[in-house]
């Protein structure tokens, strides 16, 4: 528990993916079975742990401390967790050495509901307040320490030696404590698994420059629309079904409709999109959709899903990956022709000659609502990654506004001597002002697209121009505009000024510019694809 | 006379009518009898400064000379009559010259602590409790969340940390006056013999420390080093480091050394790496420890959390109320 407890504890202070890449590594190499295959599920989100309410949690703490001095405590450290952690009366000589993670992932799995809280009291006694908070978040779910499942198995490929891909594929066939795929990563014999229905690496795509466009070979590729849903892999075998995001993620929870629909065999790469008798809805609808636990009866009416198939990676009798795309294309649409998929319908071609005729289509994509091209080379096998040239990605022009900047805050690592991370807004009808006055309404963060040097400006320019704190946001003075490029704005309630941007950067300082002139909100409005509007 | 009769809250400050004098003023006073010598405790300006030689010689490195007309250095433990009452100064084990301040007259005795901790410091004399009457205590770390491990263990985490990325450079935010001689002096304790960096705002107490007999070993300036200082250790005020002057300094793991950093949020929000948890105020069990020693049937509790102290005095049959003081808690404040 101590070398875990000591790793979340570098981990949630360490905003550097390197740095924590090396943390993991140190770890997963020193840890000894089962402890580090705990670790892994609980930083991959795959352990199950009997879910401790809060309520119990508290209850446990205030049969030894104070209620009132609790109450206080709680108050001011504001995580549950941390005050339990921190608040706990250690005796004065632990009752015994502090339990390992197996043992306490373990003993709590095993307990019944009634023993729990005794369990906890025991082992509370055994830890030090670092370990107490592991535990509590073992049990609460989430460990919150900005590590993906990802990144976790990046560091096992990095420290190992073993390729990236083979575990991911390996990884929905094993469970926790993962002692099979240690022994595999340490030098030992790849561990036996039914791979059937296991997530397969996806081939991901390059952006597409206008020079490199320029060496490509039309008859040699293949163009369709670049869909703007959430890529996902839907495998459906005798054994079962599922639906992965790209990372691997099961989405299948918050997909009961797409679930009910995969009553064919095979693995099919494709678009996942909200739609209404197969035309697709604005992204805004699925992302109402994206990680809910539960989903309703209306949600399921109102917003159906609906996958655009674009690959066929197994046609449920053979691997097809190191086909051609060309081969694969045709068999996915024979196969959709075959089994008629509910719910799936095919991303069809779009027949070109010449790359300038096809850029006329990638910029009418706009109106389209969708993000731009995919342009992929016909005689391409799946591979895992983002291999560059076979599969490019040719987003339309991005949109800009002219905005100015309102809220300035620091930003973490590198970054956090530097003011870097920019609020910025447009002008709207001020309700409360004389008729005609303006103000401005924030519409959209960015912390990216400036170079180093218009970065020490930007921080330069804040610092001589602040006017408020609100904690760790600086308010300056609303006279520096800024271009921003962004890829879409969706309509969003969450924001006062009813719109929100998609991907929005930095693309230049407008240093020349005042901020009279520039965007009005009802202009961005306008750009919103009106039929996000609920 | 009654031990509450020897103190009263003023608007300038904490007033002890026998002896005619404030103790830590927050504006200027005919006389200050001071705790410590941290900006929240004294203040310049006032006409006569009471206060242990360190003290005195601290006051006179951060305000010069002339912050006082008239300056008096009390060695600790010797009485000293002052109208009234007798004064006496005893080691409170916060900062080089912290004292507490004992107030005896009419056969009561009252003591204002001051900042004080328990736990030991090569930089000063520790804590000495004196049985009292009245006590003053400091709540700054006045809840049970507030446990301070042992300073060995957390300046181990920081050289182990160091021995993990000699490529980048460890600076810690500390406060110019008690809580950087500490560190360096932990630091030396532990091994560490190597230059420390310091930030230019410290260097003027470090040399006051070390005129007092506290030796911290080699020092140097941060001037233009830059890769230099891959692998060493850099000391600079907290407000330095997330603003433009940790630009020069290599890579920084920057940490931060404070009783606030156990709690893991407070750590987040400031963008600390490796957060340290080293307080020269007393934690909650200290804070507890102390009033029962003292034998005190009355509590003053000034700046902090003073609810909680409160209510556990008030559960033991002491009579304990918070004394609103303005101006408190600044060298550890966020």
């Amino acid at each position: 528990m101590r070398a875990f407890a000591d790793l979340l504890e570098a981990l949630v202070h360490t905003p550097r993916r390197t740095r924590k890449l090396a943390l993991l590594r140190a770890y997963f190499r020193a840890t000894p079975d089962p402890d580090r295959g705990y670790a892994l599920a609980a930083l991959a989100g795959t352990l199950e742990m009997p879910s401790l309410t809060p309520s119990v949690i508290r209850g446990v703490a205030q049969a030894r401390v104070d209620p009132r001095l609790f109450a206080l405590s709680h108050d001011f450290v504001g995580d549950l967790a941390e005050t339990v952690a921190l608040i706990w009366p250690e005796p004065p000589a632990p009752p015994g050495p502090p339990p390992g993670l197996a043992e306490t992932v373990e003993r709590l799995r095993a307990a019944g509901r009634a023993a729990r809280p005794a369990l906890l009291d025991a082992l509370f006694d055994r830890l030090d307040p670092s370990a107490r908070f592991a535990l509590i978040k073992l049990c609460a779910g989430g460990m919150r320490v900005g590590v993906s499942a990802r990144l976790a198995r990046t560091a096992l490929a990095e420290e190992f030696g073993r390729p990236l891909a083979r575990i991911e594929e390996l990884w929905f066939a094993l469970a926790p404590p993962y002692e099979t795929l240690f022994a595999w990563l340490e030098g030992g014999a790849e561990p036996d698994a039914d791979l059937s229905l296991a997530f397969r690496p996806m081939m991901l795509a390059n952006p597409l420059e206008p020079e490199r466009l320029a060496t490509l070979v039309p008859a040699e590729h293949i163009a369709e629309i670049k869909w703007d849903g959430v890529r996902v892999q839907a495998a459906a075998t005798a054994g079962g079904r599922r639906l992965y995001s790209r990372a691997g993620e099961d989405l299948g929870p918050a997909f009961p409709d797409l679930l009910d629909a995969m009553d064919w065999r095979g693995c099919v790469d494709g678009e996942l999109l909200v739609a209404i008798d197969g035309a697709p809805r604005p992204f805004a609808d699925l992302q109402a959709r994206l990680g809910r636990k539960r989903v309703t009866a209306k949600m399921l009416a109102e917003a159906p899903a609906h996958i655009r198939a674009y690959d066929l990676l197994h046609d449920g009798v053979r691997d097809l990956r190191a086909l051609p795309l060309e081969e694969r294309r045709a068999r996915l649409a024979a196969w959709i022709a075959t089994n008629r998929p509910a719910r799936m319908d095919l991303s069809p071609e779009i027949p070109f000659a010449a790359w300038d005729a096809l850029a006329a289509i990638r910029d009418a994509q706009r109106a389209e609502g969708q993000e731009g091209l995919m342009v992929k080379r016909r005689d391409a096998p799946y591979a895992a990654g983002r291999p560059v040239g076979p599969w490019w990605k040719w987003k339309r022009d991005p949109l800009s506004a002219d905005c100015v900047l309102m809220y300035a805050q620091r930003g973490h690592g590198r970054r956090s001597s530097y003011y870097s991370d920019f609020t910025f807004g447009a002008w709207e009808p001020d309700p409360d002002g004389p008729v005609g006055a303006e103000r401005l309404a924030p519409v959209g963060k960015a912390y990216s697209g400036f170079t180093d040097e218009e970065l020490v400006e930007l921080d330069r320019w804040v610092r001589a121009h602040m006017t408020e704190r609100f904690g760790p946001v600086r308010a300056v003075e609303q006279a520096l505009v800024l271009e921003v490029a962004f890829d879409a704005v969706q309509l969003s309630r969450r924001h006062r000024s009813g719109v929100a941007m998609r991907f929005p950067r930095i693309k230049r300082i407008r240093w020349d510019k005042p901020a009279t002139e520039a965007e009005r909100v009802e202009t961005l409005r306008a750009l919103a694809a009106p039929a996000a509007a609920d | 006379m009654k031990a509450t009769d020897l103190l009263e809250l003023r608007p300038q400050g904490l007033w002890c009518p026998p002896a005619g004098a404030f103790i830590d003023p927050v504006r200027p006073v005919d006389r200050a009898i001071v705790t410590h010598g941290h900006g929240d405790h004294c203040r310049p300006g006032s006409h006569a400064l009471l206060a242990t030689p360190e003290t005195v010689a601290i006051a006179a490195a951060r305000y010069g000379r002339d912050a006082f007309a008239t300056t008096q250095a009390l060695a600790p433990g010797q009485p000293l009559r002052l109208g009234d009452a007798t004064v006496t100064l005893v080691p409170a084990g916060h900062v080089l010259g912290s004292a507490q301040v004992v107030i005896e007259a009419g056969g009561a005795r009252a003591v204002v602590s001051g900042d004080y901790k328990r736990a030991p410091d090569p930089t000063c004399a520790p804590f000495e409790p004196v049985p009292c009457d009245l006590f003053v205590t400091e709540a700054t770390f006045g809840l049970p969340v507030f446990r301070h491990p042992p300073v060995e263990n957390e300046i181990a985490r920081l050289l182990a940390s160091v021995a993990a990325q000699p490529e980048r450079c460890h600076a810690i935010g500390a406060y110019a006056l008690g809580k950087a001689q500490r560190l360096i002096a932990e630091l030396r304790r532990a091994g560490w013999d190597r230059t420390i960096y310091l930030h230019g705002a410290l260097v003027g107490l470090c040399t006051v420390y070390e005129r007092q007999g506290v030796p911290l070993g080699p020092l140097e300036t941060v001037r233009g080093q830059g890769a230099a200082l891959k692998g060493e250790i850099v000391l600079a005020p907290p407000s330095a480091l997330n603003d433009r002057w940790a630009r020069r300094l290599p890579d920084p793991v920057i940490c931060a050394a404070s009783g606030w950093m156990r709690v893991r949020q407070r750590a987040k929000q400031r963008g600390v790496e490796l957060p340290l948890v080293v307080s020269d105020h007393a934690d909650w069990d200290e804070l507890t420890a102390t009033i029962l020693e003292t034998g005190a049937q009355t509590v003053w509790v000034t700046h902090g959390a003073e609810e909680a102290l409160c209510l556990w005095c008030a559960d033991r049959g002491l009579d304990a109320r918070p004394l609103a003081l303005a101006g408190r808690g600044e060298e550890e404040a966020m």
